[in-house]
């Protein structure tokens, strides 16, 4: 049915002074079709949008609209609108002036604005709000103004960037429902930004997952939720279990300790992966009927069912079952071989091993100290002679973020951030390699942190000059 | 109720130094030489009409000039970063750290005959007398009053979203409709409060016709001779021109009011 792309970004790359914000993008955007690009802050959903509205140059790649490349056409000549984050509407302007504001622009005679302006205030539900000043209306009326403005030109797309986000959640809620309707009852392209998993579910045809400046994942809300592609689409949409596993050989898994069925196939034999199981695929059964077992910590009543926190020995998983269960209690854990889902962990998991040669040491203070990617760290507590090579295991929860903001290395980036049970595994980028991380902080992704390595948990050995 | 006691060394001063005077301006333009009433001093003054008019050409065509000048330098400012913002806002306060007359001197320097702007021209073959005319008297009032001008159309420019502007394009408004339908009318507030505070100290001024318009005076000047000799008739000319920037100040105020309604 939608086979005919309205817009198509071709390998966009999209850099601002050095820094990586659009990763190649390729991206269909079809006919009709509402579609939303999903991610936490700084993964470029927005940047893309306004790739395809004309406000921002990428510096390779292509965008066609309807099959012509549209690369230099500036943004007043495309045949898109934008309904912008904070509404942009003219304060000197009344709602009236606002909507014609486009229509004025391209010479249609005046009852005709009149009446197209008339039409599409009715449209949005503000009919009688013509003469208002746009500074008089509430929250959701300016948004629906905004809308309307962006309508009223009748545009092949209409591009939405987080227009809900300064909303209070019910208006949001109402908005969200609204918005669907409008676009199936004006038959319009929408291209809709933002960081709400929820609001991307209710609305969308297909959505677009992004981080990093790279698409993570395009598919049904349905696809999306149910076959996330890696461990941070099961993250960002809705609530998921993703413990790290060993996968022993086709539908076989190892997860704490246990040997659990699983229907994927083709990963290597021993390969560590992540394991995602989503909280109502748990099933809760007597401890001698499963795998594995745990013991209840916490018991949340959320109206629909129960959210219960099972530890199973260092992880903390979450279910949703209608039946309470007693806190304290031991309870076996079940999950169909279909409900668990076996991906590819995105990063080879790196390691914090640093080889190198010590720069100089000071016998009297017993300390070692080295040259990280051009910064000298000293090592406390811990004395090799100048010259030598040794080799420092760092495990991941020696990394910390300087709270301070002086670390060890400054402006490390923070590629992901996922919830492993128990801590937040982080992985970073520093100018040279990428580290890993254990914390208990939610840290912001796409974000520079300065980083700190505690080197009391390090292990740490001399090694002969030769090897590597 | 807010206190209004912090205000009363404001309203004493305001009393002595300004209601005072000014009721004494008023008594005198009033009243002939031996105190009584009289409108002689107004028929005095008529003989300086005159140079009344010159005064206000000569302010409204600086005005239009510091206009037309810092309208594009303050919208691109007002697009800098913000640290290039203050900077650029500090070079423009610079000069105004010295004195108005070092000020002015320094042009009277540069414009003179023989002076070095006057010398590089007679090397090009341009022989004209760069002082002691209007356009001396323009060039220095420009020179004097332009970052007054500026300012207040930064303050106001600075504070239209970019969005705003991202907004007209995306509705179909190529760069001169952009600027003729969100910025000039968004700015207009600065343009108004830049326009008084060029045009009121130009039309009033004093000294910068001395020193750089020849035998061409101002009202301030004469103002300033005329009040030395005869009280009563300097009052009567700075009561006239009291009237005359009262009236543009609420011309202005007017204007400005039905732009923010009609936009």
């Amino acid at each position: 049915m939608k086979q005919n792309a309205v817009v198509s970004l071709k390998d966009i790359n999209f850099k601002y002074s050095n820094e990586v914000i659009l990763n190649n993008i390729s991206l269909d955007i079809y006919d009709k079709e509402f579609i939303t690009l999903l991610g936490p802050s700084g993964c470029g959903k927005t940047t893309t949008l306004r790739v395809i509205a004309g406000f921002e140059m990428p510096q390779s790649g292509e965008v066609y609209f309807e099959g012509e490349k549209i690369n230099d056409v500036p943004p007043h000549k495309r045949s898109v609108n934008t309904v912008f984050q904070k509404y942009a509407l003219f304060p000197h302007l009344n709602v009236f002036d606002n909507v014609a504001f486009g229509l004025k622009l391209k010479k249609m005679s005046k009852s005709e604005i009149e009446q197209k302006v008339k039409q599409m205030l009715a449209v949005v539900d503000l009919k009688g709000y013509e003469k208002r000043p746009v500074r008089a209306l509430s929250g959701g009326q300016q948004q629906r103004v905004a809308i309307a403005r962006a309508l009223v030109c009748d545009p092949k797309v209409v591009l939405l960037d987080e227009p809900l986000g300064a909303l209070d959640l019910k208006l949001r809620k109402d908005m969200q429902i609204e918005l669907k309707q409008l676009q199936q009852k004006t038959q319009k392209t929408f291209v809709y930004v933002t960081h709400d998993q929820e609001e991307a579910l209710t609305m969308s045809d297909r959505v677009c997952v992004m981080n990093n400046g790279v698409i993570a994942q395009i598919g049904t809300p349905e696809d999306i939720y149910n076959e996330p592609a890696n461990a941070f689409v099961a993250d960002f949409i809705g609530e998921a279990n993703i413990i790290n596993g060993i996968m022993l050989e086709d539908c076989k898994v190892r997860l704490l300790g246990a040997e659990l069925d699983c229907v994927d196939k083709g990963f290597e034999k021993n390969q560590p992966v992540d394991v995602v199981i989503r909280p109502e695929d748990v099933e809760v059964v007597a401890p001698d009927q499963a795998k594995l077992n745990g013991v209840v910590e916490d018991v949340i009543f959320k109206g629909v069912h129960f959210e219960i926190s099972v530890r199973c020995q260092n992880c903390l998983w979450l279910i949703h079952s209608t039946v309470s269960q007693k806190v304290g209690e031991k309870i076996g854990i079940r999950v169909d071989p279909f409900n668990i889902h076996i991906m590819e962990k995105m990063f080879l998991n790196p390691t914090n091993d640093i080889t190198t040669e010590v720069y100089y040491s000071d016998k009297e203070n017993n300390t070692t100290t080295i040259r990280l990617e051009g910064v000298e760290v000293t090592i406390p507590d811990t004395f090799y002679e100048e010259g030598k090579r040794i080799k420092i295991c760092l495990p991941p929860d020696a990394l910390y973020i300087a709270g301070d903001g002086v670390g060890h290395l400054d402006e490390v980036y923070i590629e992901s951030v996922i919830w492993k049970g128990e801590h937040n595994e982080i992985i970073l980028e520093s100018d040279e390699r990428k580290w890993i991380m254990q914390s208990d902080i939610d840290e912001q992704v796409a974000t520079y942190v300065p980083l700190c390595f505690d080197f009391k948990k390090a292990e740490i050995s001399e090694v002969s000059a030769d090897e590597k | 109720m807010k206190s209004k006691r912090p205000a009363i060394p404001y309203i004493g001063w305001m009393l002595v130094f300004t209601i005072v005077p000014l009721v004494m301006v008023f008594y005198y333009a009033f009243t002939d030489s031996k105190g009584h009433f009289s409108l002689e001093p107004f028929r005095n003054a008529s003989v300086y009409s005159e140079v009344f008019l010159y005064s206000l050409w000569i302010a409204l065509i600086s005005t239009l000039i510091c206009l037309v000048l810092a309208y594009p330098l303050a919208f691109s400012i007002s697009r800098c970063s913000e640290r290039g913002q203050s900077m650029i806002v500090m070079f423009l306060m610079v000069p105004m750290w010295m004195n108005f007359l070092l000020r002015i001197y320094a042009w009277v320097l540069i414009l003179q005959n023989y002076g070095p702007l006057d010398m590089i021209l007679k090397t090009f073959g341009v022989d004209v007398t760069l002082i002691g005319n209007s356009g001396a008297v323009i060039v220095g009032m420009v020179y004097e009053f332009l970052p007054f001008m500026i300012l207040p159309l930064h303050a106001v420019m600075g504070k239209i979203d970019s969005s705003l502007i991202e907004a007209a394009q995306d509705l179909g408004c190529n760069g001169f409709y952009v600027f003729r339908k969100v910025i000039l009318p968004l700015s207009v507030p600065g343009i108004i409060s830049g326009v008084t505070m060029v045009f009121v100290p130009t039309a009033s001024t004093f000294l910068v016709a001395q020193y750089l318009g020849g035998t061409q005076f101002m009202i301030g000047d004469v103002i300033e001779r005329v009040f030395q000799s005869d009280h009563n008739t300097g009052s009567a000319i700075a009561v006239v021109l009291m009237v005359v920037i009262l009236g543009f100040l609420v011309f202005m105020n007017r204007f400005g009011d039905k732009e923010a309604v009609n936009g």
